[in-house]
């Protein structure tokens, strides 16, 4: 039990200081890299929750494919560091930074003040995150779904090949 | 074993959400704004995977599926919209893109 605890800590405070490091790094590429290591921490976080496929999904799109991509535009368009990233906190961003906090508040406290939630039940979730039940949700009741999804994507490689030409003719 | 409350996995990803909230509001560059928007993505599909894992549904884990394909499309369709940004403009700091503003 304070085995589990521990391991729960561990990627909990990794995960929230990388975050934090993601967000509040002045260069970008030094941004993606702490995002590369809060996926792979959310992966853990999945494996613990039982959802093998999607810990295996997360690494694979996110930390593989998304994340190539930002660096990769990165790379491209060779930033340097944001130099005002000191100077520009203004009232406007000391009041974004207030209500990010109030949000915080109110999404902690809801969960915090009196909803009884069950615990957690191992022998329940056993078979939810695994391959074979994951398929069966998606190929009978999420078919329609899938389909969209596939136009989605087809639609966002056509979207982004056309964005991303020189010249449209 | 895992005997770890469902509360500490809503109250992580809800600081996450936070902490990706502060990210697209401060932030000027368009890159780091669209890392902090994977954040938020994240720490929702936190939420789902947690929600489904406690009720012993398959379901949460098939939107989190989801989540995850549109953001793939977010980020293939919003890096070329920094790309042709940034061909356009010269910039991708998005206080200097104000060409909607007046």
């Amino acid at each position: 039990m304070t085995l589990s605890l521990l391991f729960f800590s561990i990627l909990a405070v990794l995960g929230i200081s990388s975050a934090i490091v993601t967000v509040a790094s002045k260069h970008p590429v030094k941004s993606a890299m702490a995002l590369v290591f809060h996926f792979f921490i959310l992966s853990g976080f999945y494996l613990t929750l039982n959802a093998q496929f999607l810990a295996v999904l997360q690494v694979l799109v996110y930390a593989g494919a998304i994340m190539v991509m930002v660096v990769f535009v990165v790379m491209l368009l060779n930033l340097g560091d944001e130099e005002k990233l000191k100077i520009r906190y203004n009232a406007k961003q000391y009041l974004a930074i207030g209500l990010a906090c109030a949000l915080a508040m109110m999404l902690v406290s809801v969960f915090v003040v009196n909803f009884d939630l069950r615990q957690f039940d191992p022998n329940l979730s056993l078979n939810a995150g695994t391959v074979t039940a994951l398929g069966k949700e998606l190929f009978t009741n999420f078919l329609l779904p899938i389909e969209g999804v596939a136009i989605l994507l087809t639609a966002a490689i056509v979207g982004s090949i056309a964005l991303a030409k020189k010249k449209l003719n | 074993m895992l005997t770890i409350p469902l509360e500490y996995y809503l109250i992580i990803s809800a600081v996450l959400f936070t902490i990706g909230t502060i990210g697209v509001l401060t932030r000027r560059n368009a890159i780091i704004i669209f890392m902090s928007l994977e954040i938020m993505l994240n720490s929702v599909n936190l939420t789902l995977v947690s929600f489904s894992s406690y009720f012993g549904e398959s379901s949460g884990q098939v939107f989190v599926f989801f989540v995850m394909s549109v953001a793939a499309a977010e980020a293939a369709v919003g890096l070329a919209i920094f790309l042709a940004l940034f061909r356009n403009k010269n910039t991708i700091y998005v206080d200097e893109v104000n060409l909607l503003k007046w």
